[in-house]
């Protein structure tokens, strides 16, 4: 029943996509196109939201006469599928009203507008798939509609390049899910994922499922060293696009690995735990050292979509290492502690590249370099983003911070864990966790500080405008959810219950019916937390502190050239850059990640060039994995080109030995 | 309930109150250990008062959160400090926020002090809080292990049960307690700019970083910001008084004798306290800003280690 009402607001999205086709030219069909698609997500967002609360039996799957002959395609709705269709529907529901507003400034819309609700309809597909076939059509779909709006603006140099790696890393990723797929069906092609679920692999096929998973979804969600192509591309889209690709899209990828790893593969091994989790805090410390060297906003931003996925596969590596020992409340608790940064972080990166995209609006410039003194020209933007950016930091009380909390909560119950090398890899990948979380903060600094804050670097900065209403409307919401989610974190505790209860067979206590609105992960003598109260006692002590102040001090206020110790400097690029910003971090850092060097090249006495400072980063993961291959197969090339300048009689004993050769397998094959 | 929540209230007040009073005694006792006569003890409030009283000389182009960052760096230090057992465990709010939270909330007093420094536009502003962040990136993963190894050893990452936990002499001597409580000091010294991190006496340019980000307020914001300071300096040395030496707090519900003799032991530790960190400042220099996180990340080291000799065994 709810998956049939789903499945309308899919075929309408696909009609809108269809219609776009046609009309996109049209003055009015950018309006029109995107509130069609906001009402088809707002009614999906409904409907998933009644299908995880109201929690009803899981529904008999609903089969369509369509795809392969013998198997038609399966969708069903089940707890998990309930909750990735709400951060699917309600991401793609801001998107939607964000473009209202900030699609008008599209000056090629014929190519973002069929693109965009057929890329909302194949991220729903991919979640209500329950088969195989479905699951992977559904995915590829996905992939190639975003590779689509990634090529919107494809006569910019780099969105080319962006846009080819991406189709490279998009087809790379759907052949291993296949592969995995394949070996879960087994060889009587059980592709339903009903019967997958009694298909027991050995280990040695599990150990491979997994491999496979951890690099098709693991490539789409941007673990290292898969993310290469995430930074190029996220940014290259149009923003609204930026923000589903990195908030929901990714989001996607960890449905695909939580629906195979923790529900299609049975039971998990240990050491599975020690591979996600090694991944999850790696990718989580690089991929904010990698945010924090980027200048550019939307780029930025982007990198550190690739440090938040590190922390939800720190969780789920704690799930599975919990399952695996058979302590389910710990895996229920780290399984949520993942499930809730899966919503938070569609919640505050969305809202961030809306800000990014608003700033490009106004200003036409991604280089924070060429920003600064914001807050003054676009003030609402500036104190959402602001928000965005203390959520994302993990502050309380913001909702960022609540998902942390849980995560380093369960690491806390893992020293009891049997296997030596959890023992001393979680105390590690906890340090790497704290280690991001921290670096994070500073990567928001830089963020908020550089661009909406300090002089204006530039005229265009100087010159900005306020965005549009629907744009902000799209930014307060999801500011306001970020700050609803911090300050009632029990509300969406206890709405991932039914998924976590499926997934690992336990649950967290009920969160509601403690007083005050804590929460309460296991006892409130072992640790508590309460978002409502911190807020409100921050709200009070900053209020009386306002009334006292004002009540006994001066309220004199004048305004007067900046101070600076005396030496204050009229010119705006003696302000610190992004770049100086983040030197420190780099010298303390990057000197050994990114293999930082600095090179000063001062002319001699009497030469009136100026002084220059060049900072030299490698990127290690491009050069240690992909020059490699990339190499690998272009000296491959050359070596077969020979094969293509060839006589007649040399193809012809080419196919022959061909021949005799599959013959002989054939004959020696047991 | 009413006598609790007087209770909670106190302990906010006192917190407030004796705050000043703790950077008065350091600085005091510094100046006699150089042989100065140094300034009186009640100065900082002499000094809060007097900022109070003047008027502000705001940047031409300082925005709202130039303004409002004050209250809300004090409101966020306030709520922190009043979390942390003083006098007595238990209190009424003490399950509010367990010990990361209150890391936390310090690492947003931290972001919006960063955000002030980097308002106005000086290139003073930015130096210190880009060295402030840091710094912040090596003292907050410092921080959470120290937390981990607490939370370990009391299994508990609430304050007053591990006081409790601690306080009951189950635990004996630990040396994961012992390695990080070094860890916590390096901690403390470093967020509280102190020597040799920082200089709080220092307006030399290139050496400060507290006062570099702070170097655009006046008046009664830079009351509300020094007062914070205060606040963060008390903040810590009571958090290490009520993990490493808990004796002497009073349980919740004791009654007023027990809260008194709560009070005069909190007293008494605030002033050991405050004694050693002024001799360990007198009797060191102030280090080179990237010495700094050599300095922090054997802090780091120290607390990753206590960590992984719980995880290795329970009884370490």
């Amino acid at each position: 029943m709810l998956a049939a009402i789903v499945l309308w607001c899919v075929a309408a999205l696909l009609t809108l996509a269809v219609a776009a086709t046609a009309t996109a030219r049209q003055p009015w069909a950018t309006p029109v196109i995107y509130s069609a698609s906001l009402a088809a997500c707002l009614v999906g967002l409904a409907v998933a939201l009644t299908g995880l609360l109201a929690a009803p039996e899981p529904a008999p799957a609903a089969v369509l006469p369509l795809g392969l002959p013998w198997l038609g395609v399966h969708f069903r709705i089940d707890a998990l599928a309930g909750f990735f269709l709400v951060v699917v529907n309600l991401g793609g529901a801001a998107a939607s009203l964000y473009a209202l507003g900030y699609g008008r400034h599209e000056p090629t819309p014929q190519r973002v507008l069929p693109f965009f609700p057929a890329f909302l309809a194949g991220m729903n597909l991919v979640v209500l798939a329950d088969d195989a076939f479905t699951f992977l059509l559904s995915w590829e779909f996905m992939s190639l509609t975003s590779w689509a709006l990634v090529m919107t603006h494809h006569r910019v140099a780099d969105n080319a390049r962006a846009g080819y790696i991406y189709l490279i890393m998009a087809s790379f990723g759907t052949l291993c899910l296949l592969l995995a797929f394949a070996l879960l069906a087994g060889p009587d092609g059980a592709y339903g994922f009903a019967a997958m679920r009694t298909n027991h692999l050995g280990p040695l096929f599990a150990a491979l499922v997994l491999a496979l998973v951890l690099l098709g979804a693991g490539s789409k969600a941007g673990l290292v060293p898969l993310h290469v192509w995430l930074p190029l591309a996220h940014p290259a889209a149009p923003s609204h696009v930026s923000a589903l690709m990195s908030g929901v899209m990714t989001k996607v990828a960890v449905y695909g690995f939580i629906r195979i790893v923790l529900d299609l593969l049975g039971p998990p091994e240990w050491w599975w735990a020690m591979v996600v989790l090694a991944l999850g805090g790696v990718t989580s410390a690089l991929g904010v050292l990698y945010a924090l060297m980027q200048h550019d906003l939307k780029r930025l931003l982007a990198y550190h979509t690739v440090e938040n996925i590190g922390i939800i596969y720190i969780g789920l590596g704690l799930a599975l290492a919990f399952q695996a020992n058979h302590v389910a409340w710990a895996a229920a608790l780290a399984l949520t502690a993942a499930l809730f940064h899966v919503l938070n972080h569609s919640l505050f990166k969305s809202l961030l590249f809306f800000g990014s995209g608003a700033v490009l609006t106004a200003t036409g410039e991604r280089d924070m370099e060429h920003l600064g003194g914001l807050i003054h020209r676009m003030p609402l933007t500036a104190f959402t983003f602001l928000i965005g950016c203390v959520a994302i930091s993990a502050l309380p009380p913001l909702n960022g911070f609540v998902s942390e909390w849980l995560t380093f909560q369960a690491i806390l119950q893992s020293p009891d864990l049997p296997q030596w090398g959890l023992k001393i890899l979680i105390p590690a990948v906890g340090a790497l966790l704290a280690l991001s979380a921290a670096l994070a903060a500073a990567c928001f600094v830089k963020a908020f500080g550089i661009t909406f804050l300090g002089r204006p670097r530039t005229t265009v900065a100087a010159n900005a405008r306020e965005v549009d209403g629907f744009s902000l409307a799209a930014m307060f919401g999801f500011a306001g959810l970020c700050l609803l989610a911090g300050i009632l974190p029990g509300v969406v505790i206890d709405a991932l219950t039914p998924v976590v209860q499926a997934l690992v067979g336990d649950r967290m206590p009920v969160q509601l019916g403690v007083p005050w609105l804590s929460i309460v992960p296991i006892a409130e003598a072992r640790s508590s937390y309460n978002g409502l109260l911190v807020f409100v006692f921050i709200g009070l002590s900053a209020s009386l502190a306002i009334y006292a102040i004002h009540r006994v001090a001066s309220h004199a206020l004048r305004r007067a050239p900046p101070w600076d110790c005396g030496f204050p400097s009229t010119s705006p690029i003696t302000q610190y850059t992004a770049g100086s910003f983040a030197q420190p971090i780099r010298r303390v850092f990057g000197t050994s990640v990114f293999q930082a060097r600095e090179h000063v090249e001062m002319p001699p006495p009497g030469d009136h060039r100026p002084a220059r400072l060049r900072v030299d980063l490698r990127d290690l993961v491009w050069d240690v994995f992909y020059v490699p291959i990339a190499t690998g197969v272009e000296v491959a090339a050359g070596r077969l080109n020979v094969l293509q300048f060839q006589t007649i009689r040399r193809y012809l004993s080419l196919v022959f030995a061909a021949l005799i050769l599959l013959l002989l397998v054939l004959g020696i094959w047991p | 309930m009413i006598p609790d929540l007087v209770v909670q209230g106190g302990q906010m007040f006192l917190v407030l109150l004796l705050a000043p009073l703790l950077t008065g005694f350091v600085r005091k006792v510094k100046a006699r250990l150089l042989r100065r006569q140094g300034p009186p003890i009640f100065l900082p409030y002499r000094d809060l008062v007097r900022l109070l009283h003047k008027e502000v000389v705001l940047a031409e182009n300082a925005s709202w959160l130039f303004r409002a960052a004050p209250y809300l760096i004090f409101a966020a230090t306030w709520v922190a400090a009043a979390l942390v057992p003083t006098f007595a465990t238990g209190l009424l709010f003490s399950w509010t926020a367990d010990l990361i939270a209150i890391t936390a909330l310090l690492g947003s007093v931290r972001f919006f002090m960063a955000l002030a420094g980097m308002d106005v536009g000086t290139s003073f502003g930015g130096i210190g809080s880009s060295r402030e962040v840091m710094f912040a990136s090596l003292a907050e993963p410092a921080m959470l292990m120290i937390i981990f190894t607490v939370a370990l050893v009391a299994k508990s990452t609430q304050l007053s049960t591990i006081s409790n936990v601690l306080l009951s002499g189950h635990v004996g001597l630990r040396i994961s307690l012992g390695l990080v409580l070094i860890a916590l000091i390096i901690v403390a010294i470093a967020e509280n700019a102190r020597v040799p991190v920082d200089n709080p006496a220092t307006h030399l340019e290139l050496t400060m970083v507290h006062e570099a980000m702070i170097l655009e307020y006046s008046g009664r914001h830079l009351a509300v910001i020094e007062l914070a300071a205060y606040l963060k300096l008390l903040l810590y040395v009571s958090l290490i008084a009520c993990i490493f030496t808990p004796w002497g707090l009073a349980t919740a519900g004791a009654g007023p004798a027990a809260y008194l003799v709560g009070a005069a032991t909190y007293v008494a530790k605030l002033a050991v306290g405050g004694f050693l960190l002024a001799v360990f400042e007198t009797v060191i220099a102030k280090m080179r800003v990237f010495r700094v996180p050599v300095f922090l990340g054997a802090s780091l080291m120290l607390g990753l280690l206590g960590t992984l000799l719980l995880f290795v065994s329970r009884s370490l």
